[in-house]
């Protein structure tokens, strides 16, 4: 069941959703046993930013009906508490590893695509142009022509393959895809999370720290299906599919729907090896559908 | 070493049996696939069957508690009905099945300097120390603080609890936090305090201890997605800046907090 996907051989279509598995943590809670089942085929490091961030005031979760709303912030070492600290141990990890960056202009974001494009350990790069807890992610990521300008800027700094990650918060989800294509990105993936927001009870003032949040889980599914579909019509780079996974039949769904690979994000908090499961579910699958 | 490592994935305990005691539910569970966890750690819990569907159409994550008493595969948990998630484990009897991932995070380190272990807890918050007393041999001092006499019914599960009560219907009529200062006034200098409960007992307990400078451990309470370091959803702020309560904690050492009060704790 092998994936090829921009040139890296994966050994099958799961993988996970950038800052939904963190496998240093993972590591501590589980040990060896984390390696020795390693859910994902290749492994999407959480959001690097060039300076380290403490992310947003707690609280920064929030469950809603069939899902999840975070406002995490980004929290992460930076640039170089990355390449200090994180890269030697993710570098060990068993399967291809996927950087993810974000910077809040061009230059930033290409000051972190050159420095990764030097790192033999780094297979691919994500671009993070969706976050909707940061205010020019979102702008970025919901402007056709900034998107495009984006990817044109970083496009010559790196030989890796560029991944361009779509935030479903835009009015012209495929406008946006179709711009980072012909800007030179090598694959898209989407959906990240879908603003939201909630009220404390108690006060009526917003729960989270970061007042908005990111809603995920099932409760996106249909979402993730449809803006997948409406992207593969309009684009020939392949495609990782997200938002809702929770069985081989929901990556199977949007594996019809056009995506090569698919992700699996909120699904993990609920059971830490769901990648893996899925990953089974979905070659029982394919192996039992009648060409 | 006060972490063990938890088998990676999620497994299926049988509950074996569901204990009450007033205002809350043991529930004892059969792990066979799992180590023995150490006094504070924590495991993930949802039901295996109908995890959902409740007030709100929760619940939708596991819940995090921290383990009440273990021994060779058998697992025991305190739940008390507060919410969509502990509402539907809290009906849960023997032969449901216990989705269950851990154990996780850190427990209680052993007392320092020879001190003597002083335990404080508060409400549901008391399971913790309750393996912590097994583990230290059944005989360390235990103050708890209760809502009213159905939950200090709870306070059965120590062996010698002086309980202080909000009511006044059972023991002390006051806060547990001035049964720990007249301790600590008598013998500060030598106790080490283990604490766990609501944010506002937590709070006072820290300020307690750091004025009388006696060294103290608490178990926190922060909302959490994964339990494993996934989310980064559980922080609390500690002079080291902002720590994911589930790898680095739940237990923490008060000298590491300015506070103890976590925002959105306890909801």
């Amino acid at each position: 069941m092998t994936v090829d996907f921009c040139g890296i051989e994966l050994v099958h279509p799961i993988i996970n959703g950038s800052g939904t598995f963190d496998a240093i943590a993972a590591h501590r809670a589980f040990g060896d046993d984390l390696l020795e089942r390693f859910p994902f085929a290749a492994f999407v490091s959480k959001t690097v930013t060039l300076e380290p961030r403490q992310g947003n005031p707690p609280p920064r979760l929030w469950e809603v009906a069939g899902g999840l709303m975070n406002s995490i912030g980004l929290p992460n070492k930076g640039l170089d508490g990355y390449l200090e600290r994180d890269l030697p141990t993710l570098a060990a990890l068993p399967v291809p590893l996927i950087v993810n960056v974000m910077g809040f202009s061009r230059d930033e974001v290409a000051h972190l695509v050159a420095a990764f494009s030097e790192r033999p350990e780094v297979s691919a790069l994500e671009l993070n142009v969706s976050c909707p807890n940061v205010e020019t992610g979102l702008v970025m990521g919901a402007d056709p022509d900034e998107t495009a300008r984006l990817v044109r800027r970083v496009r010559p700094l790196t030989g890796k393959p560029l991944i361009v990650k779509l935030t479903p918060n835009a009015s012209d989800v495929p406008k946006v895809a179709a711009a980072a294509e012909d800007a030179g990105a090598d694959a898209l993936s989407l959906i990240n999370t879908l603003r939201g927001m909630a009220l404390d009870p108690r006060t009526g003032k917003p729960w989270l720290g970061g007042v908005t949040g990111g809603v995920s889980g099932p409760a996106v599914r249909a979402i993730a299906l449809a803006q997948v579909h409406a992207v593969a019509q309009v684009v020939e780079v392949p495609i990782v599919g997200m938002g809702g996974v929770q069985s081989g039949r929901d990556a199977q769904d949007l594996i019809g729907a056009g995506a090569t690979l698919v992700a699996v994000g909120t699904e993990s908090f609920r059971d830490p090896a769901a990648g893996g499961r899925v990953a089974l579910e979905l070659a029982e699958l394919l192996a039992n559908t009648v060409v | 070493m006060t972490r063990v490592t938890a088998p990676f994935g999620r497994r299926t305990a049988t509950v074996t049996a569901r204990d009450e005691h007033g205002a809350y539910v043991a529930l004892r569970c059969h792990d066979p696939g799992g180590p023995t966890p150490r006094a504070g750690q924590f495991y993930m819990l949802a039901s295996a069957e109908r995890w959902g569907g409740g007030d709100g159409e929760r619940p939708f994550l596991p819940r995090a508690f921290s383990v009440l008493r273990a021994r060779a595969g058998e697992l025991q948990f305190l739940i008390e009905d507060v919410g969509p998630g502990t509402n539907r484990l809290s009906e849960l009897g023997p032969g449901d099945g216990l989705a269950i991932v851990g154990p996780l995070g850190n427990g209680f380190a052993a007392p320092r300097e020879n001190r003597l272990p002083l335990l404080v807890g508060g409400g549901v918050g008391i399971a913790p120390l309750v393996i912590w007393q097994d583990e230290l041999g059944g005989e360390a001092t235990a103050l708890l603080g209760f809502r009213d006499q159905p939950h200090a019914l709870g306070a059965a599960l120590l062996t010698a609890a002086t309980v202080a009560t909000d009511d006044g219907s059972v023991g002390h009529h006051g806060l547990v936090t001035e049964l720990l200062e007249d301790e600590l006034d008598a013998r500060g200098d030598e106790v080490e305090v283990y604490a766990c409960g609501p944010p506002l007992m937590l709070e006072a307990v820290r300020e307690l201890c750091s004025r009388h400078q006696v060294p103290a451990q608490l178990a926190l309470e922060s909302g959490m997605a994964c339990g494993f370091g996934a989310c980064f959803g559980c922080v609390v702020p500690t002079i080291d800046g902002y720590v994911r309560l589930c790898v680095d904690g739940p237990v923490l050492d008060a000298a590491k907090l300015d506070t103890a009060l976590v925002a959105g704790a306890g909801h």
